[in-house]
């Protein structure tokens, strides 16, 4: 079981109040959707599942986050572990300067792993679980920076899965990206939500309409309305989600 | 109509006020750098790059100078480069934004901008006196190092600072350490960047008269050293010496303009090597 369960959640950056009492729970093998205005703490609230806030100074958090029925935030968590169990995909592509076979492996490389074998296998296989394995198979060697924007975020989505997480984040991935590109990301989260939990946030209605399970909508740091997508889409039972995915404010 | 001709008008002169004065900059640096060739070139020589000062220094060569700052330039490295690589990793990468930090970073930049005769009497009376390492190849590269070092931490600052963020965040959410961040991803970015101001520091030192003159260089010294712990002829004091002080000062300029333009190219030749290894080095880190 697989699911993220948040108890009470509060957290501030500073004296700035940024998330105000979320409960909520994610189911495994699922997409949930995080909608909402910028500012709206919808990506504070993601990267709280792989404790990227940890990087940021000055922050305060109260409340439980439970992955796999563990509180990733008790002591005795090794951070770079929990990381290994959850993927994140950034706004922007953000592969290494390394070449496109290096840019996959590197997560294999650095969690210990030295079998020349595994690695190539895991590689090729997470090529083609990012749907890009046929665009690259002849020029692994070649730098990541020669490939699109959108072949750079499906390498990055790779990289990723090298090292098998069971949750994947995704911070608006296809905000960067040209129309055909984001829709092989959304074909490619189809695809994904088999295996691994995904989690996404997005500024495109549309796209959290077409991807996700489950939308959760944030506004000024609070939970709004969570429930079926279908639900939020067609008929939510809040006055400002309505607002909000009908275009009337945010 | 007006209003548009003055607008030419301005960007015009504009535009030449910043192509005199860049040329201005350039025509001194040829002027400089050809006023060295012509009268040093007849100097230079097989015999002059390979024999010992003869007569007084007025005749043979310089080989003992050339070696003399070879190892002082080397030794000042062996000894900044570590320390001040690291330092400046620890300042950008680890050691966050606190008061002692910011502390640190100043005195950093204050000590670059200290004299550098002020470096060679702080390593007379440290390495020379108080360590009793007497005037040696070893109390002069240390000195050079101690000069070369706020350099060397404020080039690997820079260079790490132009690393894009999302690479170190890319990084860590792949379940890497800190450690593997910065030795893995980060540090092969920053390199070229690194390397180039590594070498400058070293163009800087090599050059420098001051901080050796108490702590390493012998007025006239026809041996080559043995160990570190030997005195040594240098360039940058030769020329000082035969252009000063020597025996005949008239009947070794040209021996001054040769010892110059040797310098001169040896700081030219590393700034060149700089250029082609930062080349190297970005190429090759992209496919990496």
């Amino acid at each position: 079981m697989y699911n993220i369960d948040v108890k009470d959640l509060n957290f501030y950056y500073g004296d700035f109040h940024a998330l105000k009492d979320i409960t909520m729970s994610i189911q495994e093998n699922s997409v949930t959707a995080f909608i909402g205005p910028s500012g709206c703490g919808k990506s504070t609230f993601l990267r709280l599942f792989n404790r990227m806030n940890d990087l940021i100074p000055d922050i305060k958090m109260t409340g439980e986050v439970n992955i796999d029925g563990r509180n990733i935030y008790a002591k005795d968590i090794l951070v770079d572990e929990l990381r290994k169990e959850v993927g994140m995909v950034f706004q922007k592509p953000n592969p290494f300067p390394k070449s496109i076979f290096e840019n996959v492996a590197y997560g294999l490389r650095v969690n210990g792993e030295k079998n020349k074998k595994v690695i190539e296998e895991r590689v090729v296989e997470s090529l083609k679980g990012a749907a890009l394995w046929e665009e690259v198979k002849d020029k692994l060697k070649k730098s990541a920076f020669e490939l699109s924007g959108g072949q750079q975020q499906r390498l990055c989505i790779a990289r990723a899965l090298a090292i098998a997480p069971k949750i994947i984040l995704m911070d608006e991935p296809a905000s960067a990206l040209d129309p055909l590109s984001t829709l092989k990301i959304e074909e490619l989260i189809f695809q994904l939500k088999k295996d691994y939990t995904i989690v996404i946030v997005t500024h495109n209605m549309q796209q959290a309409a077409r991807v996700s399970d489950k939308t959760a909508f944030f506004y000024l740091g609070e939970l709004i309305e969570y429930d079926f997508t279908e639900k939020i889409f067609t008929n939510p039972s809040k006055e400002s989600t309505q607002n909000y995915i009908t275009g009337r404010f945010g | 109509m007006e209003y548009r001709k003055r607008k030419k008008i301005s960007q015009a002169s504009a535009f030449w006020v910043f192509r005199i004065m860049s040329i201005a900059v350039i025509a001194i640096l040829f002027w400089i750098l050809g006023f060295i060739i012509v009268n040093g070139f007849q100097a230079i020589s097989w015999d002059f790059l390979t024999k010992m000062p003869e007569d007084g220094m007025t005749k043979g060569g310089i080989y003992p100078a050339i070696i003399g700052t070879l190892c002082l330039t080397a030794g000042s490295m062996i000894f900044a480069f570590p320390i001040g690589v690291l330092s400046g990793i620890y300042l950008n990468e680890y050691a966050g934004k606190g008061w002692l930090v910011r502390f640190i970073r100043m005195m950093t930049n204050n000590l670059g901008s200290i004299p550098s005769i002020v470096f060679g009497l702080f390593g007379m009376s440290l390495f020379v006196n108080t360590l009793e390492f007497g005037d040696s190849i070893i109390a002069g590269s240390l000195t050079l190092g101690l000069l070369a070092l706020p350099v060397v931490i404020r080039t690997t600052e820079e260079a790490l600072k132009q690393v894009d963020n999302s690479y170190r965040t890319g990084s860590l959410a792949l379940g890497a350490t800190k450690l593997q961040t910065v030795v893995k991803v980060v540090l092969p970015i920053a390199f070229p960047n690194i390397i180039t101001g590594l070498i400058l520091s070293v163009g800087r030192v090599s050059g420098e008269t001051a901080p050796i003159m108490f702590t390493a260089v012998a007025y006239f010294l026809p041996m080559l050293p043995s160990s570190i712990f030997d005195q040594v002829m240098a360039l940058p004091y030769h020329l000082y010496v035969i252009s000063t002080s020597g025996t005949d000062i008239e009947a070794s300029r040209t021996m001054a303009y040769g010892t110059a333009f040797v310098l001169i190219a040896i700081v030219l030749i590393l700034n060149l090597s700089a250029n082609g290894l930062r080349r190297y080095f970005s190429n090759k880190v992209k496919t990496n």
